[in-house]
């Protein structure tokens, strides 16, 4: 099995990717809705992703 | 104070909730034959995506196979753990059990994991515990596969 070394924010970035792949098949009932909602899930994992980086970094001192 | 004797309901409590409630609920819905989604929910387990095969919903099976088994081959790749049930304190408990329920929610993935040797013991880096998660999450996204195959079978959804 080949390894792969990933940073915080790769891992973090593929981990939403997939997440918001199943959450937008899973939730909705049109394919265009569930579009919308995987780019809004992936969305929103990237913005809570650089929050909560911010607020370590700033938390950090 | 009297009781109703229509009722048998003590008078303290006719005008309460408990006299509410005593309505007639709604009539709960059948559970649908386990022919029905029986074998898709079996096999939306075994391999991710497939109760979505099962029921021709070929594009949507396509994506949720993808991203399950990318999420549980990266887990892998990153060296996460395969987690084991372990005994100890609650939170232990808790995590193992809970962790290896997760894996075994993959279906074949795991077996093919654990049976060709690729379950590791744990490594101590972050990489390799966002790889424990990766695993873990991998099971849970299949659970929703499942239910989701569960109410396209059972006509709940298209």
């Amino acid at each position: 099995m080949p390894k792969v070394t990933l940073s915080h924010f790769e891992a973090a970035l593929l981990f939403s990717l997939f997440t918001s792949i199943v959450l937008g098949v899973v939730t909705k009932r049109t394919d265009h809705d569930r579009l919308v909602y995987g780019l809004y899930c992936f969305a929103w994992f990237v913005v809570v992703l650089f929050g909560l980086g911010w607020l370590m970094y700033l938390g950090h001192g | 104070m009297v009781a109703d004797f229509d009722t048998g309901i003590p008078p303290h409590l006719v005008n309460s909730n408990f006299a509410m409630s005593s309505k007639p609920a709604k009539p709960k819905q059948p559970m649908p034959p386990l022919n029905v989604w029986g074998p898709a929910v079996a096999l939306a387990w075994f391999v991710p995506g497939g109760g979505h095969f099962l029921l021709k919903r070929y594009g949507r099976a396509g994506l949720l196979l993808a991203a399950v088994l990318l999420m549980f081959l990266f887990g892998l790749m990153m060296q996460g753990e395969l987690l084991k049930p372990q005994s100890g304190d609650l939170l232990t408990i808790l995590m193992y059990y809970g962790g290896f329920l997760c894996n075994v929610l993959t279906g074949l993935p795991y077996m093919i994991a654990t049976w060709f040797g690729y379950a590791q013991p744990d490594v101590a880096g972050a990489v390799h515990d966002y790889g424990t998660k990766f695993l873990v999450t991998a099971g849970l996204l299949n659970v929703l596969a499942m239910v989701d195959a569960y109410e396209i079978a059972i006509g709940k959804k298209s």
